[in-house]
């Protein structure tokens, strides 16, 4: 049973169409990354995914409470503080006990000890966790993340991902998009290939390893052999 | 949206010079703006020589005595006098001193009054043939504007004076004339005291007493019909000569009459635009700028999917914006109240046109933060829109010609300065209209909302 299906999905802007035809899912627990080229309609999926952007065509079928969204660049307030800004958007998103909410994403992510630090100071790494963090605090049953790891240098992100797979256990449907197509193989339960607007691919690594019947090949050389048969 | 504006103003507490630039700057400029306006060119020293001598400085018209240092006080009115000491001097001395003061810069002019100007009014009121006293002014034409201003000025105050005398001259020769109609007593000093006029209306009793005892139908008798006649005639035509002098002492009434605006004194208009800037660029800036300051933190995609609605972010960074930007204004009216007669008792107008002007320039604001989409953006296309609209609502009729005026007004009333001003002017000074201009910048609030909700949809 999915926490969110979306089926069909066509978006255009203007005469160009971002998104022809898309359907995508995630289950609990799932972790599905979408790649593809840049232009590919990476983010403009995961917006229409979230609620940001409405479809011309398709519909979305969403999780029982809305899905938590962490836009690419940190949608954060630098000048107030890393707790200010989780009772912030704890108090809009009308968390039940406000307090609480902070304290338990303060320690998730590890930042108890930056609490009263304003945003403008800490690290890219550190704003991206307080950004997942938001995204987190109605502890929504799915989480959509838009190349969350793209300004983080490797050990960032080996800390990132740390957090991310510590969702699991939660049960927490994790779809996130990105360009490295390694962090697509080692972290995803599925991919999506998307190319020019158009659904390419959808199934495990090893599927699409498969499909393109390269011996030889690591997940990259895989993926990129893929595009090319397909005429990307 | 609570939350949302404890957040705008943790932000704001959080950036002191901003917020400092963004109150001081707009309080500056419009107290200066506004003193500009109020104050008009100080008193132009002038040096004052008087050369008539103390004893002679009375004029005796018709019996009644006149001071003519009276007449001087008409022109203190409009300059700073500097009063050079000529007793016991040489006249010409004197005069020098004051030439003096005005080449070294110490005065702009110099006045000289002639120390012939009593004797000379004096044989003028006695129907002598002799010139009029002149005055004398010599001035510094250094500053061309100040020139002009002591040159306008003297002669103005010239004309005051020379008016009221000539009233007086009128009413001297009044009575000469009501002498000869009904007689009386007059005092000739150069004749060793008052001699007696026969007027005509006792002449005329005299020459009917003196008829009646004439045979009837005789020569003599004629011819003292044709004095009575003449008598009657001369008395009834000097009758009228009343009105005609009266006329000629003031040929030209000037009869002012305000067609449109009120009466306003300067210094509280003055206020009015002072108060109308300062809430038009801390409610402008404050507006745009918060608006477009969700968009570059990429906050706007976040809150608008589900947590705020666009209205509502639009309404409380209106609120916010439109809460600061009027308590700066009230504020300003309370410290100007120190300086400016204003009514108290007009409070709660003041208030209320504050507070629509404020709504007003927050709703254009947004509408600018909105379109712009950068907070370095929407900071300068506020700017830049700003001052042309107070110039613009500043303009007065007949300063351009009649149809680009009808532009300037169109345009002015496109936006909130003009109508905001009007509700000030009118909350401050009983100008009459503010319920007219409460409802116009109730229509542009509802407008520049309008547009900035219509702007919102390209903002993520």
């Amino acid at each position: 049973m999915p926490l969110i299906e979306a089926t069909g999905l066509v978006k255009r802007y203007g005469t160009r169409e971002a998104l022809r035809g898309v359907s995508v899912a995630a289950t609990e627990g799932e972790r599905v990354a979408v790649i593809g080229p840049n232009g590919a309609g990476k983010t403009t999926l995961l917006s229409i995914l979230a609620g940001i952007q409405r479809p011309d065509e398709g519909t979305v079928s969403g999780p029982p409470g809305r899905a938590g969204w962490v836009p690419q660049q940190a949608a954060l307030y630098g000048k107030l503080t890393v707790a200010e800004n989780l009772r912030l958007f704890a108090r809009l998103e009308r968390c039940a006990d406000v307090e609480a909410a902070v304290e338990r994403m303060l320690i998730q992510t590890g930042l108890a000890d930056r609490a009263d630090d304003q945003i403008s100071v800490l690290s890219g790494g550190n704003r991206q966790r307080v950004n997942i963090a938001i995204g987190l605090l109605a502890e929504p049953a799915v989480l959509l993340l838009d190349e969350p790891s793209s300004a983080l240098d490797p050990r960032q992100r080996e800390r990132l991902w740390e957090f991310l797979l510590g969702l699991e256990a939660q049960g927490t449907a994790v779809v996130y998009s990105t360009h490295d197509v390694q962090e697509a193989e080692r972290h995803a339960d599925r991919v999506v290939v998307l190319a020019d607007g158009e659904l390419l691919f959808a199934g495990s690594p090893g599927e699409l390893e498969q499909l393109v019947g390269t011996p030889g090949h690591d997940f990259e050389g895989a993926f990129v052999a893929f595009l090319r048969q397909r005429g990307h | 949206m609570r939350w949302l504006l404890v957040k705008d103003l943790q932000i704001l507490r959080r950036s002191p010079l901003l917020l400092a630039l963004l109150v001081i700057y707009p309080v500056v400029i419009s107290v200066l703006i506004g003193f500009a306006l109020s104050r008009g060119p100080d008193k132009p020293r002038v040096a004052f020589v008087n050369l008539v001598p103390a004893e002679q400085s009375e004029l005796d018209l018709a019996g009644e005595s006149i001071d003519l240092a009276d007449y001087a006080d008409t022109l203190f009115e409009s300059i700073d006098p500097v009063r050079i000491d000529c007793e016991d001097r040489d006249p010409e001395e004197c005069q020098e001193e004051a030439l003096d003061k005005v080449r070294d810069g110490d005065v702009l002019a110099a006045l000289v009054i002639p120390a012939d100007v009593t004797e000379r009014l004096q044989a003028l009121q006695s129907l002598q043939a002799v010139e009029p006293p002149t005055v004398k002014v010599f001035f510094n034409a250094e500053d061309p504007v100040k020139a002009r201003y002591v040159e306008d000025t003297i002669k103005s105050r010239a004309q005051d004076a020379n008016a009221a005398l000539t009233t007086k001259l009128t009413e001297v020769a009044l009575s000469y004339l009501d002498l000869i109609v009904e007689g009386g007593d007059i005092s000739l000093p150069l004749l060793g005291g008052d001699i007696e006029i026969l007027g005509l209306e006792r002449s005329d009793a005299i020459v009917r007493a003196a008829q009646a005892q004439l045979p009837p139908g005789s020569e003599a008798r004629r011819q003292l019909d044709r004095v009575l006649r003449f008598g009657e005639l001369a008395r009834e035509n000097l009758d009228l000569s009343d009105e005609i002098l009266n006329t000629i002492g003031t040929p030209i009434k000037i009869d002012t009459e305000i067609l449109e605006g009120g009466t306003t004194p300067l210094s509280s208009f003055a206020v009015a635009v002072a108060v109308a800037i300062s809430l038009m660029f801390v409610t402008v800036l404050l507006a745009a700028g918060t608006l477009a300051l969700e968009r570059e933190e990429n906050a706007f995609p976040r809150l608008v999917r589900g947590l705020v609605s666009p209205t509502a972010l639009l309404a409380e960074k209106a609120l916010l914006a439109a809460a600061c930007s009027a308590a700066v204004g009230i504020l300003m009216l309370c410290g100007l109240a120190l300086f400016v007669d204003l009514d108290w008792g007009r409070f709660p107008l003041w208030v209320a046109g504050v507070a629509a002007g404020s709504l007003g320039f927050a709703a254009l604001g947004l509408a600018v933060g909105a379109l712009a989409r950068e907070v370095r953006a929407a900071s300068l296309l506020a700017f830049m829109l700003a001052l042309p609209l107070a110039f613009l609502a500043l303009v007065p009729s007949g300063a351009v010609s009649s149809a680009l005026y009808d532009v300037i007004r169109a345009v002015s009333a496109l936006f909130p300065f003009k109508p905001t001003l009007d509700a000030m002017d009118a909350a401050l000074n009983d100008a009459g209209g503010m319920a007219g201009a409460l409802a116009h910048l109730g229509a542009l609030t509802l407008a520049f909302g309008a547009l900035a909700r219509l702007a919102l949809r390209r903002f993520g």
